[in-house]
C-alpha cells in the first residue's frame, strides 16, 4: 500500500488534521531528547481517543505495517523513533485524567497526561504522583510507563513500576487486554510489572491506573557543597549506610553547577565547589524530619562538607530544586548538543566511577558534566558536543561506550531510567548472555509475535539464542549486527576494560 | 534404567535425598548448573518435576516423576552493607538469611507467612508478603534481579545488583508470584535496608468494625507504619480482634510515630505497647499460623473496600483465621474449605475487581482451583503463552489456572 493510501485510511479514522505526511511536519518527530539518533517517519498519526487508537492499530495489523507508540518525545534513548515504513502513533491527544479516587489513593489516566499535570490535579486532594523525571513538565504518563521512568524522589518512593496498579493495553493485533487490578494485586503473574519498562514493545497502554502518594507534611531540603567529588560520594554512602532514606539525594559536579549558575535557573549553588549534594527529607512529623536532617548534616560534615545550607522556606526550596531539575536545560548553554547518559553503579562505587569518568572525559578531550541521583547510584554523565563536528561526534560515541564499560565493570548496569531504545542496544550483550536475551525476545513474541510494535528496539536480535517457545518473526529480524543504533562500533578500549 | 538411576548418573549420589511418603525420588542439586542439567534432561525425557524449597509451605503432594528441592542452594555469595544489597541462593531459609544480614547491620523487610525456615525462593515464587507490605511494599519491591532455570533447562538472568535497572524487560517481576510456572528461581539479588535501630509494636483490641475505622484514621493521618495489621482473634490468640501497629526506623522517627499514633486515634493510651519479646512472638505466631490450616489464600482490593471484603469472607468461608492490612486493601485468609466455595468466592470477588490468589492448599484443591484464575479480558492467552515459552514441554508441575 502506498503512503498516500495509508494516510487516507488513517485520516478516515482520526480526521485529516491528525495525520502528518509533509516532510516539515514529520521532521518534528525525527528525534527524541537524544541528539545522536535521527529517524524520519513516513507517516505520523495522532489518535484522540482509545477507540481511535484501537482502530488505527487494527488497520495497521490488517496491513501488516509496524508502528511505534510515542508520547511527548522527551525520551533519551532513541526509543520512540520510527522509520523503515513504521507508522509513528503519537498519544499526546489522549490527555484526560479520568478519575481521582482520594480515599483509595489512585488515579485513572490516559497515556498522554503530562506527569506534572497529574500531580497538580491531585495536590488539592493532599496527594501527588511520586515519580518525577526531570522532564516532568513535558513527559507523559504513558511514556513513563514505557520507560519505567524514575526521578529524584524515586529514592524513597520508588520508580514508575512501584506506582502502576492496572493497565488497559492494546496489543499489536488491536485486541485489548486488562492487566492488574485497582488494588494493585495481579490476577495471576504480574503482567503489569512485566509491561512497565517494556519500551512500547508489548503494546500501547490506553488507560493507566496509578497509585497516588500523600503530600508530605514536613520537608527539609539541604544543600551541601564539597571541595572534592570523592568526599561528596562518601557523604552519600554515609547517609545510606546510616539507615536514613532521604526523599531525594542528588549530586551535581562543578561543571554542572557552573552551567546552572550561569543560566536563568541560577539557584545559588557555590560556583567553586567540586560538587554539591541536594538532600531532601520528608515525613509526616516535623520533629522527626528535623532530627533526620540534623543527622544528615552531621554525616555530611563528617564526610568533608564545606558548608550546609537548609532551605528556609518553600520559595528557597523550589529555587534549589529548579536548579537541579533544569540542569539539563542549563547545560544546553555549554554547546550545540548534549548527550544525557544514564547508567547505574553500586552506591559505594560512586567515588571511583566518577574519577574514572573524569579520566575518560580528559582522554577524549570532552566536557562531561555530572548531575545524578546519587542515592540510587544512578549516574547521568552529560557530554557536551557539536553533532556537526564528525570527529567530535566519534569521540562522544567512544567516550560513552567507555563510560558504560566502566559502570558495568563496577557491577552496574547500562540504564537506570532512560531505557535501551536504539542507543543502548549494542551494550545489551555486555550485561546479558545470549540465553537471557533470547528469553526477552521470546517474551516479546508472546505479546507481539510479528514484532511490529516499536521494531528494532531493546533486544539486539542477532545476539539472542533462539528459543523453541519463541516463534521466529516472519518479517525477519529488524536489527542486524550492523544496525545496532550507532554508526560506531564499541571501541576496543571499552571491551578491554571489561 | 530408572529415573533415579539416570539422575544419579547425572548429578551423583549426593544429590539424591530420601524419598517422601509418596515415594517420588527427591533430588537436591548442589548448584544452579546442576538444576539446569536436571531440568534439561527432564524436558528431553518427558519427566514431570515438582519443585520444593524447605517443604514447609506448599504440601509436597503434586503428582510428579521426581521432586526437585532447592535446599542445597543455601549460600549467600554477597552481602554489601554499604550498598544495602545482597545476593542469595534460592534455597536458603529466611531465618538463616536474616541472621547473616543482621550480622552485617542489614535487614530484609519481608515477613512472609509460614515457618521461619521457609526458603527465599519459595517466598519470591509465591510473592507471599506479610504485614510489612504496608510500609515496605510487596515482595517484588525488594528484588533487584533473579536468575532462574526454565522448564527446559535454560539459565536466564534478569535485572542486576543495583538499585535501578531498566535494561531489558523486567522478567524478575514475572517470576515474583509466578508460583514456579515460568522456571525455578536459583539466585536472588535483594534490596536491603539498614537494620532498624528502633522496632516497636503497639496493639489495640476491639471489634473488627471499630479497628478497621482506627486503621483508616491512622492511614488518613498521613504517617506510614511498617505494619498496620488487623488480626482475627484465633490467629492473634486473643479474645477479640487485634490491630497491631509496627513502627521501625531511628529512635527519633519511631518516637514521633508513636506520638502520632496517639493523636490519630483520639489520644494516647488506647494502644498497648508490647515488650520486644512479646512483639517478636506476636508476629512469629501470626506468620506460622498460616502454615497450619490446609488452605491459605490472599485477596487484594482497594482500601475502602476492606470492610466489605471482610464481610464477604465471613459469609462465604468464615473469618476465623484472617490477617488484613486495611490501609493497603490486602487480606490473607486461612482455614478449611471446599473447591466449590473457592470457585464461588473467586467469581464473586472477580465481579468486584478483586483477585484471589490461592497460596497454599493440598494438590486436589490447587489443581481444581488454580493459584490464579478469573483473568481479565485477554490476559489468559498471554499467561498461557508465557508458560509455553518458559516451560515448553510442561515439565514443571504447577497448578496455575485450575480447572
Amino acid at each position: 500500500m502506498s503512503t498516500a493510501a495509508l494516510a487516507d485510511d488513517l485520516r478516515a479514522i482520526v480526521g485529516a488534521r491528525h495525520v502528518r505526511v509533509a516532510p516539515a511536519e514529520r521532521a518534528t518527530y525525527a528525534m527524541d531528547g537524544l541528539p545522536t539518533h535521527r529517524r524520519l517517519p513516513d507517516v505520523v498519526v495522532l489518535p484522540g481517543t482509545r477507540e481511535e487508537v484501537i482502530a488505527v492499530i487494527r488497520l495497521l495489523a490488517a496491513l501488516g505495517i509496524p508502528f511505534v507508540p510515542r508520547g511527548a518525545g522527551t525520551g533519551l534513548s532513541g526509543g520512540a523513533l520510527a522509520d523503515d515504513g513504521a507508522v509513528l502513533v503519537v498519544l499526546t491527544r489522549l490527555n484526560r485524567i479520568l478519575k481521582i479516587d482520594r480515599r483509595n489513593r489512585f488515579a485513572l489516566v490516559e497515556p498522554g497526561v503530562v506527569n506534572a499535570r497529574l500531580s497538580a490535579a491531585t495536590r488539592p486532594h493532599g496527594l501527588h504522583y511520586a515519580p518525577d523525571p526531570s522532564s516532568q513538565t513535558a513527559c507523559t504518563i504513558g511514556g513513563n510507563v514505557a520507560e519505567n521512568a524514575g526521578g529524584p524522589h524515586c529514592l524513597k518512593y520508588g520508580v514508575t513500576a512501584n506506582h502502576i496498579l492496572a493497565l488497559e493495553v492494546v496489543l499489536a493485533t488491536g485486541e485489548t487486554v486488562e492487566l492488574g487490578s485497582p488494588g494493585g494485586e495481579p490476577w495471576g503473574p504480574d503482567l503489569v510489572g512485566l509491561f512497565v519498562g517494556s519500551e512500547g514493545n508489548f503494546g500501547v497502554a490506553t488507560r493507566i491506573s496509578v497509585r497516588l502518594t500523600p503530600v508530605p507534611r514536613a520537608v527539609r531540603t539541604l544543600l551541601a557543597d564539597f571541595m572534592a567529588l570523592r568526599a561528596a560520594g562518601e557523604g552519600v554512602s554515609a547517609i545510606i549506610a546510616a539507615g536514613i532514606v532521604p526523599a531525594a539525594l542528588e549530586m551535581m559536579d562543578q561543571s554542572c553547577v557552573r552551567a546552572v549558575e550561569d543560566s536563568v535557573y541560577a539557584a545559588g549553588y557555590p560556583r567553586d565547589a567540586a560538587a554539591v549534594l541536594l538532600v531532601e527529607l520528608d515525613g509526616h512529623a516535623e520533629a522527626a524530619v528535623a532530627a533526620e536532617a540534623d543527622a544528615v548534616a552531621a554525616l555530611l560534615k563528617q564526610a568533608g562538607a564545606r558548608s550546609i545550607r537548609t532551605a528556609a522556606d518553600e520559595r528557597e526550596r523550589e529555587r534549589l530544586w529548579q536548579g537541579r531539575k533544569k540542569a539539563f536545560g542549563a547545560m544546553g548553554r555549554l554547546s550545540r548538543d548534549l548527550v544525557v547518559q544514564d547508567a547505574v553503579v553500586p552506591r559505594s562505587s560512586l567515588p571511583d566511577v566518577l574519577e574514572t569518568i573524569a579520566g575518560i572525559a580528559a582522554r577524549y578531550d570532552l566536557v562531561v558534566s555530572n548531575v545524578f541521583h546519587a542515592g540510587d547510584g544512578n549516574l547521568h554523565p552529560n557530554i557536551s558536543f557539536d553533532a556537526t563536528d564528525e570527529p567530535m561526534r566519534l569521540r562522544v560515541e567512544q567516550a560513552s561506550a567507555e563510560i558504560m564499560a566502566a559502570c558495568i565493570a563496577a557491577g552496574g548496569t547500562i540504564t537506570g531510567e532512560h531505557g535501551v531504545g536504539l542507543d543502548k542496544l549494542r551494550y545489551m550483550p555486555l550485561i546479558f548472555d545470549a540465553e537471557s536475551l533470547g528469553a526477552m525476545l521470546a517474551v516479546r513474541r508472546v505479546f507481539d509475535p510479528e514484532e511490529r510494535v516499536n521494531p528494532g528496539k531493546v533486544v539486539p536480535v542477532h545476539a539472542c539464542r533462539e528459543w523453541s517457545g519463541a516463534r521466529k518473526s516472519e518479517r525477519g529480524t529488524r536489527n542486524e549486527p550492523d544496525d545496532l543504533g550507532s554508526a560506531f562500533p564499541l571501541p576496543r578500549s571499552a571491551l578491554v576494560s571489561l | 534404567m530408572t529415573i533415579l538411576d539416570k539422575v544419579t548418573a547425572l548429578l551423583g549420589e549426593g544429590a539424591v535425598l530420601e524419598a517422601g511418603t509418596d515415594r517420588v525420588p527427591r533430588i537436591a542439586p548442589g548448584s544452579p548448573d546442576a538444576i539446569a542439567l536436571l531440568l534439561g534432561t527432564a524436558h528431553q525425557e518427558g519427566w514431570r518435576v515438582r519443585v520444593e524449597g524447605a517443604g514447609s509451605w506448599l504440601p509436597s503432594d503434586a503428582p510428579a516423576d521426581l521432586a526437585l528441592t532447592t535446599r542445597r542452594l543455601d549460600r549467600v555469595p554477597a552481602v554489601e552493607p554499604q550498598d544495602l544489597t545482597a545476593t542469595a541462593e534460592a534455597g536458603i531459609g529466611l531465618d538463616q538469611l536474616r541472621q547473616q544480614l543482621a550480622d552485617r547491620g542489614a535487614w530484609l523487610a519481608i515477613d512472609p507467612p509460614g515457618l521461619a525456615g521457609r526458603t527465599l525462593g519459595s517466598i519470591v515464587a509465591t510473592a507471599t508478603a506479610g504485614p510489612l507490605r504496608q510500609g515496605f511494599g510487596p515482595v517484588k519491591d525488594h528484588l533487584l534481579g533473579v536468575t532462574f532455570v526454565t522448564g527446559d533447562g535454560r539459565m536466564v538472568q534478569s535485572g542486576g545488583r543495583v538499585m535501578k535497572n531498566v535494561a531489558g524487560y523486567d522478567l524478575t517481576r514475572l517470576q515474583a508470584g509466578g508460583f514456579g510456572a515460568f522456571g525455578v528461581i536459583v539466585l536472588v539479588h535483594l534490596r536491603l535496608r539498614a537494620l532498624p535501630r528502633a522496632d516497636v509494636t503497639h496493639v489495640l483490641e476491639g471489634s473488627r468494625d471499630e479497628l478497621t475505622q482506627v486503621a483508616e484514621d491512622i492511614a488518613a493521618a498521613g504517617f506510614s507504619p511498617a505494619a498496620l495489621e488487623l488480626v482475627s482473634p484465633a490467629l492473634a490468640r486473643r479474645d477479640r480482634w487485634v490491630l497491631a501497629v509496627r513502627l521501625v526506623g531511628s529512635p527519633t522517627l519511631v518516637a514521633a510515630d508513636e506520638a502520632g499514633l496517639g493523636a490519630a486515634t483520639g489520644g494516647g493510651g488506647r494502644f498497648t505497647p508490647l515488650r520486644a519479646e512479646e512483639a517478636h512472638g506476636f508476629w512469629m505466631r501470626l506468620a506460622e499460623g498460616f502454615a497450619v490450616r490446609p488452605v491459605t489464600f490472599r485477596i487484594g482490593g482497594v482500601p475502602a473496600a476492606s470492610d466489605e471484603l471482610l464481610d464477604l469472607l465471613q459469609h462465604q468461608v468464615g473469618d476465623e483465621w484472617i490477617s488484613a492490612a486495611p490501609a493497603a486493601g490486602a487480606i490473607r485468609w486461612s482455614g478449611d474449605t471446599t473447591v466449590d466455595r473457592l470457585h464461588r468466592l473467586r467469581r464473586t470477588l472477580a465481579a468486584l475487581e478483586v483477585p484471589l490468589t490461592l497460596e497454599r492448599a493440598p494438590w486436589p484443591v490447587r489443581t481444581a482451583v488454580g493459584h490464579f484464575g478469573a483473568y481479565r479480558e485477554g490476559a489468559g492467552p498471554l499467561v498461557a503463552g508465557l508458560r509455553r515459552t518458559f516451560d515448553p514441554g510442561g515439565a514443571l508441575v504447577v497448578a496455575t489456572d485450575g480447572e
